[in-house]
């Protein structure tokens, strides 16, 4: 299905050994000072709560990966972890808030980790006997019956209306406040960094990888001496840690948890993310939530199909990008490390301007025929790529029909030169 | 009391014929293919939508025949296009692709037909009471759906059973790789058998519009249930939806019409209620009503761990 | 001496049919042994049921002395069998230096700890290293071992099987689908890594069987009709008979 999850281990000679320790750290180095920095360069108002959206989203991405793309198992049910660790969250800190335990917001996303943790072990123990369809069936019953209970259970779940929580109202750890959307955007960076590095570490064990062994032949791995059950179990309980951790988060950030947040919604969502980033990559996950991310939010500003678009991206996706956003980058890691990346901006260009106008003419489409069908009878007009449109008359549907055909046209016309160009670039150096 | 097992029992058969039409679909479709179709419900609720907007123009009956039509003709080109390229990526890559036509197709019935509930009524020939037991009536359109409902299943049971394509069908259900050495274009026959699938979703989604309601959810509501029903039967087995179909239909109409709660029933069976406050205690005071959309979802889960191929079924993937 | 494989009364049938009838076999420690038979005959299925692939149906096995009737495959891994398959069953992608490595993270104690990076572990770089010299492949280690060519997914697979230190190996038609130069180099590759240790191998090439195995035994319809040494078997007039093909390759 996909690549390596990571370039194996260099050659034993040292230096190289050396130097590919010191790429890691500076590009984690790197990660925390763009992290640091980035609340200070893009001051638009609406961006911090954005970013804050983006790093829960990266923490239960990351976490859905250790089981899809590390571990193959596919899960339809794996936001009833953060949900279930966002819950427990929300009522320690309204415990908190009252006095009745002592626990400051900074130590809360781990409370919602072994809420969590806890939780993916109940479940973790009849679900893990097999990957596969059964594995996916069995967690989209796990969620719907969570789901379904929350309405039932009212004290813990709070009904309809939710649990809801005030982050303002805990005691203090070295007088670190968390009244404004920048200071709980700090707090979300440093989990967020934090438990990256150790589910990337915890791919790096014994645990790890013999998750991605039994991914590829659970047989095999049975045959050197491991327990499928038990590799995928501890995948399943460490997965479920660290969505936990991501529900605390989201307690912190939103202070509201509802049913919702655990059901099927929530779980396709991060289904989407991480496999559009890339299953098959660390990275992809990160890359995959912070795409979505700014598209939900970005796209509902401007349109109410933003998951008709999120859901064609994800098909196209699927059908022919099965290597997601990080997978493509990755193929292009020979042509840059050959230098011959430049050579490639020019067919890419305009492909992607044909691409571009074939897009343009698809939404125009789309957003016209979503005005026929919601609008009232009285308006004839919509506002569509910053121009009034007159949605009734033929001349807007014929104008955007013809951008999709030309636009695909040129595309197909331009394509082949864009993958000879790629190819060109990515041999290997030293053949004529 | 009789009142209520009688027609629950009436009520759950219909509800179960439905079931086993939207299940048989997609259990041809697993057995075949290996693939659990996510999208499946979304054609059922494709089939809705096309028969209302199609009832306004044409009528109810010509609704009847072309919706399905259109329906099973969209699923062949969903399998052709987007399922058969998927198909050499395995089991898990395929259901995430379905995963995706699902979320697609309902947000495209939501763009194209918009967000509230559509009046897809019952058609003026069947609005009326077909016969009265003591105080409750029996309408004459839930008889009809009875009806369709045999018919389809004594239609695919004949297919199946008595035509060459049936039995080509029923050996590609078990062993697909045989049956393509032995010279049938077994893709085609997938593409049919995906079509066909559809378009009894799509048919369910006609019948079951009027009665079930029309609005953007309503792939979700019945999409878990069929899946429930498909892998208790057991995956692959048309007997088994048959049987699972009923067996959850009549069950769950059952239960919702009960409203005893679960603390009086088992303390009918001696068992005492626990604490008086906070979650054991609205565990207990839960009606059975309360609990029957989740019941599915256990036995489910249940069936899942004690016998992943399910009641009749013969393969778990 | 207590056997390394012992089996007593072994049944197995599937259904209504019976494949394996009654199979009573003892294979010597240290030795190198050889099971044939024509096709059908049961032997991978025997190989199945002494690995825990299938459970017999009636009668004991025993490992080294200890009964592993009816455990699961990782089990009897543990006290120490090992085996490889006929259709090559490696971890398609993961390099093949990774391959080797998740071979023998459990026999070097490494479990399920997730506190571990393996990547530090030299004592498990160190023995991953050895069996990758020993398999020719250290120049093929960063390849995801999907891409390897049909020999080297073969030596691989012998590999996979030899790296947690096993000291019962069975070979499940090891040289299948090779040339006759890559038979010998397997041979002489199974001869180094099963230096001192039991082995049993299911084969088919009997220039293979004569020169490695120090005793045969022949599988016939599910029961063993002859086990004993190269030279009576290739006269038993019995195995000849049951057993069309031993002259021919033999002699």
């Amino acid at each position: 299905m996909s690549t390596p999850a990571r370039a194996t281990a260099p050659a034993l000679a040292v230096p190289a050994l050396a130097r590919a320790r010191w790429r890691r750290y500076a590009a984690w180095l790197a990660a925390v000072l763009v992290v640091a920095v980035l609340p200070h360069v893009v001051t638009a108002p609406a961006a911090v709560p954005v970013m804050n959206q983006m790093g829960i989203a990266i923490v239960f991405a990351l976490s859905y990966n250790m089981l899809l793309g590390q571990g193959g198992m596919l899960s339809f049910g794996h936001a009833v972890y953060l949900g279930l660790g966002g819950f427990i969250a929300a009522h320690a800190l309204n415990l908190a808030a009252r006095d009745v335990l002592y626990l400051p917001v900074p130590l809360l996303p781990l409370v919602g980790g072994l809420g969590g943790l806890f939780f993916g072990a109940l479940f973790g123990s009849f679900s893990t006997r097999r990957a596969g369809t059964v594995f996916a069936m069995i967690s989209l019953g796990v969620g719907e019956l969570m789901a379904a209970s929350s309405l039932i259970l009212n004290a813990f779940f709070g009904g309809e209306e939710g649990i809801t929580a005030n982050r303002t109202k805990a005691p203090l750890l070295l007088g670190l406040e968390f009244t404004t959307d920048r200071q709980v955007y700090y707090l979300i960076a440093f989990w967020a960094l934090a438990t990256a590095a150790l589910m990337y570490g915890f791919s790096r064990t014994p645990a790890g990888r013999m998750a991605n062994a039994v991914r590829d032949n659970p047989e095999r791995a049975e045959f050197v001496g491991y327990s499928a059950q038990r590799v995928r179990f501890v995948s399943f309980c460490a997965s479920g840690f660290f969505a936990g951790i991501a529900g605390g988060l989201f307690a912190i950030n939103y202070e509201i948890l509802t049913a919702e947040n655990m059901g099927l919604t929530a779980s396709g969502a991060v289904l989407l993310m991480t496999y559009i980033g890339g299953i098959g990559y660390f990275m992809g996950p990160i890359i995959g939530a912070v795409v979505f991310t700014f598209l939900q939010s970005m796209l509902s500003d401007y349109t109410g199909m933003w998951l008709l678009y999120l859901g064609i991206l994800f098909l196209a996706t699927v059908l022919y990008v099965p290597a997601g956003l990080a997978g493509l980058l990755m193929m292009h890691a020979p042509a840059w490390r050959a230098g011959r990346f430049r050579r490639l901006l020019g067919p890419y260009a305009l492909t992607a301007l044909f691409g571009l106008v074939a897009a343009v003419g698809v939404i125009g489409l789309l957003e016209m025929v979503h005005f026929m069908a919601a609008a009232s009878a009285a308006r004839s007009t919509k506002r569509l790529f910053w121009m009034t449109v007159h949605v009734r008359t033929l001349w807007p549907w014929l104008a955007f029909a013809a951008l999709l055909v030309a636009g695909a046209a040129g595309a197909r016309r331009a394509a082949p030169a864009a993958a000879a160009a790629f190819n060109e670039a990515s041999r290997p150096a030293g053949l004529p | 009391m009789f009142e209520l097992i009688f027609f629950s029992v009436l009520n759950g058969l219909v509800f179960g014929m439905l079931l086993f039409m939207l299940s048989s679909g997609l259990t041809l479709i697993f057995g075949m293919m290996g693939v659990l179709n996510f999208a499946h419900a979304g054609f059922y609720m494709l089939g809705a939508y096309l028969a209302y907007t199609l009832s306004r123009y044409l009528g109810f009956w010509p609704a009847l025949l072309v919706a399905p039509l259109l329906v099973g003709i969209i699923g062949a080109l969903v399998e052709r296009f987007g399922l058969r390229r998927v198909h050499r990526f395995g089991h898990v890559a395929e259901l995430i692709f379905t995963f995706g036509v699902a979320i697609v197709i309902e947000e495209i019935v939501q763009l194209v037909w918009g967000r509230p509930a559509k009046a897809y009524e019952v058609p003026a020939l069947l609005d009326f009471a077909l016969f009265r037991f003591m105080q409750t009536s029996f309408p004459a359109y839930k008889a009809f759906m009875l009806l369709i409902s045999v018919a389809i299943f004594v239609f695919l049971f004949a297919i199946l059973t008595r035509t060459r394509a049936g039995l080509i069908i029923q050996a590609s259900l078990t062993h697909p790789g045989m049956v393509a050495m032995l010279g049938h274009n077994v893709p085609r026959v997938f593409m049919v058998v995906f079509g066909i699938g559809s378009a009894l979703a799509g048919l369910a989604g006609v019948i079951a519009g009027p009665v079930l309601g029309t609005f953007p959810g309503m792939a979700q509501v019945l999409g878990s249930i069929v899946f429930v029903v498909v892998v208790i039967g057991g995956l692959g087995s048309l007997t088994g939806a048959f049987v699972a179909s009923l067996l959850i239909g009549i069950v769950q109409t059952f239960a919702v019409a009960l409203d005893i709660s679960v603390g009086s029933v088992l303390a009918a069976a001696g068992l005492p209620p626990l604490g008086t406050t906070g979650v054991l205690h609205e565990l207990w005071q839960v009606t059975v009503a309360q609990v029957a959309p989740i019941m599915p979802y256990v036995l489910l889960v249940l069936i899942l761990i004690i016998r992943p191929t399910g009641l009749f079924g013969t393969r778990e993937t | 001496m207590t056997p390394a494989i012992e089996l007593v009364d072994v049944r197995k049938s599937f259904g209504p049919t019976q494949i394996i009838r009654g199979v009573s076999l003892a294979i010597e420690a240290g030795t190198r042994q050889a099971v044939i038979g024509p096709n059908g005959a049961g032997k991978s299925t025997l190989f199945n049921l002494i690995t825990g692939k299938y459970p017999v149906s009636t009668g004991h096995i025993r490992l080294k002395g200890e009964s592993i009737t009816g455990r699961r495959p990782y089990e009897i891994n543990r006290r120490g069998l090992s085996r490889s398959f006929q259709v090559t069953n490696i971890f398609p992608w993961l390099s093949v230096f990774e391959n080797v490595r998740c071979s023998l993270l459990w026999s070097m104690g490494y479990r399920y700890s997730f506190w571990h990076r393996v990547d530090n572990a030299a004592d498990v770089r160190e023995r991953a290293e050895v069996v990758l010299e020993q398999l020719n492949l250290t120049a093929r280690r960063h390849v995801p071992a999907g891409m390897l060519s049909y020999a080297e997914q073969r030596a691989l697979e012998i590999g996979i099987t030899i790296a947690g230190g096993a000291d019962v190996i069975l070979l499940d038609e090891p040289t299948s689908g090779m040339s006759r130069s890559e038979t010998e180099q397997v041979v002489q590759l199974i001869r180094e890594v099963t230096a001192g240790k039991t082995l049993l191998m299911v084969e088919h090439d009997m220039s293979v069987v004569f020169d490695l195995a120090d005793r045969i035994a022949v599988l016939v319809y599910g029961e063993v009709i002859a086990h004993d040494t190269p030279e009576r078997i290739r006269a038993s007039a019995a195995v000849q008979e049951a057993y069309l093909g031993v002259p021919q390759g033999a002699a």
